[in-house]
Order: C-alpha cells, then structure tokens, then sequence
C-alpha cells in the first residue's frame, strides 16, 4: 500500500511527460538548435516554480507525511565530475532523444525500440561502477 | 468540452512546468526525492551487480519506491497516448523540420503518419535493425547510462531539481548537458545521419 502511492505519481508523470511533449525527440533536436521556446518554457516554468517550493519548504520546515526532514540535501562541490558526466549524458540525449524519464514513458507508448536505449543504459551505467575509481571527480 | 478532451489537447509549457513541480512535492512530501536515473543503478543493484562491483553493493529495497514511480511512468506513457491521445502530431518548428528534413528525418504532419514523438526513419521496428540505427540508440542510451551516473543526476535530478534548489553543481551539469547535447544536435547527429 505504501508503494502505490508511488505508482499513482508515476502515472501522472508518465502523462505529463507525454501531453508537455517532452518524450519527442524532435522537441529535444529543437531545443538544442534554439528553434523554439517549448522546452525552455517547461524547464523553465519548473525551476522557477520549484525554488518558491523550495524555499517555502525550508523556511517552514516541512516534514514527509511520517515526520521526517525533506530529502534535500547539498551537492558535493566538483568540477570535472559535472561538467565531464554532464558532457556525455548530454552526447546522449540529443543522440536518442530520450533522457531517462522520457525513455520508461516511450515504453508504454509501445515505442519498443527504446527497449535497446533502456537496455545500453543500464550497460553505461554498469560500466561507470566498473570504471569510477579511475576517473577524476 | 468534457474533461478527457481538454486534458487530451497538447499542453502549454508554463503547465507542464507547474505539472512537474507537483511532482516533485509529491515525492518530497512522501519522503522520496525526484531523480529518475538512479533506478538505472538499482536495477543493476537488484540484479546482483554487487556481487562484483561496490559501486552497487547497497540496500537497494530503499530505492524500491523509485522503481514503483518509473514502472507508474510507463502505464502513464500508455494512458497518455490511448485514453489522452492528441488528436494531431506535435507542432514542430520550420526552422528543425527544413533542418531533419535535410538530414534524412521527416516531421508528422497528420497523426497518421506518426504522434511526432519519435522518428520513424530511427525507431520504427522496420528501421531499427539497421547498423546505423543501431549504433544510435545502443550508442546513445550508453552515453546516457554513463553520463547520468558519472554526472550524479540526469534531467530531473540536476536540470529541476538541482537548479530549484539552486545547487552551482547541477548548474555545471547542466552545463554538460548543453556542450554534450549542442555538439551533437548541430555536428555529430547530422554527420551520423548523412553517413
């Protein structure tokens, strides 16, 4: 019962990731060439929203529905780790179009080609655990 | 108007931006947090790749809700498109349809010819098996695995959440989101595709 919750966002996720147009990969090929506002309206829109939410939530201490403090927590400060893994996801992105929320949302569109996205994305990530220690973060 | 068809009409962007804060309240407010990459790394954990690697050798039953909100997303994607389906293909500017066009890649233009979210020249099952689409979509998600872990957060994670909370490292991120996404959108994809 307590993971339902969880399912019935996700299902409004799902949907928001579709009717915002956020899953085309031709919206995301526009947004990288500049050609239209949609893309940055959303990204927009959210982060100016969400640092008002944010902002309320610190100021008055909001709690989770059990009582406990709000999962918001600092970012280790680094350089190479962002700008280099940013770099690559960003390689990815344009290249399928699908950043990792679109490409569950494609699933259930019945798009199953981006079962081989999925797929090589679990693999990437794999080899990262694999390879981590030996890069600079 | 019934409701469906309202809901059912494409969405304005300053919507779907407020849409995706209620989101991100909700996880907060139940004690989750919006990141969705990380599942890519629990269902390495649930797995067993801890076994073998460190890397994901952690209790991965506390990113279970996180695999429950994705597998919410797919049944949502299924929604969208049967019950909310739009009635006509995403509106893509001139300027990137003369651009694909150029490239090889057609834009919808009636919802029979597709719903605008993905090319058919790369995704539909007849195209998909060709080295060439291959090499995209296996190159592409790998990229996408890699990065987002080696980045510590994805779109949702760096690019919402980390710029909301106004975080100088999801900034960089985001950063590498735009050098990565730029370089190929403008150098490597229409190379690739022209090949």
């Amino acid at each position: 019962m307590k993971l339902l919750k969880y399912f019935m966002i996700g299902i409004l996720f799902g949907i928001i990731m579709t009717k915002s147009e956020a899953v085309s990969w031709f919206r995301i090929q526009e947004m990288f060439r500049f050609e239209s506002f949609h893309m940055y309206g959303i990204i927009g829109t959210a982060v100016i929203l969400g640092a008002i939410l944010f902002t309320i939530l610190k100021r008055t201490q909001t709690k989770t529905i059990e009582g406990a403090p709000l999962k918001i927590q600092a970012k280790d400060m680094s350089i190479p780790r962002y700008l280099i893994g940013g770099t690559i996801f960003g390689l990815g992105w344009a290249m399928t179009g699908a950043c990792p929320g679109p490409m569950f949302t494609l699933l259930g569109q019945g798009v199953w080609a981006i079962l081989l996205v999925i797929g090589s994305a679990i693999l990437g990530t794999y080899v990262y655990g694999l390879v981590r220690e030996r890069l600079p973060h | 108007m019934s409701l469906i068809e309202f809901l059912s009409q494409p969405w304005h962007w300053s919507i779907s931006g407020a849409a995706i804060v209620l989101v991100m309240f909700l996880l907060l407010l139940f004690g989750g947090e919006f990141g969705v990459s990380s599942n890519l790394r629990t269902i390495l954990a649930m797995g067993g790749a801890g076994n073998h690697c460190s890397f994901f050798e952690y209790d991965w039953k506390k990113q279970l809700w996180n695999l429950v909100f994705i597998s919410g997303a797919v049944v949502g994607g299924y929604i969208a498109v049967t019950i909310l389906a739009s009635p006509e293909p995403v509106q893509i500017s001139m300027a990137t349809q003369t651009h694909l066009s150029s490239i090889g890649i057609q834009v919808p233009q009636t919802i029979a010819e597709g719903r605008g979210f993905v090319p058919a020249e790369i995704f539909s099952p007849e195209n998909m098996w060709s080295f060439k689409n291959i090499l995209l979509l296996i190159g592409g998600g790998f990229l996408v695995g890699f990065g987002t872990r080696y980045a510590g957060g994805c779109t949702s994670g760096h690019a919402i959440s980390g710029l909301s909370n106004l975080q100088i490292p999801s900034l960089i991120a985001v950063i590498g989101f735009f050098i990565g996404g730029l370089l190929m959108a403008w150098i490597l994809l229409p190379a690739l595709l022209k090949f």
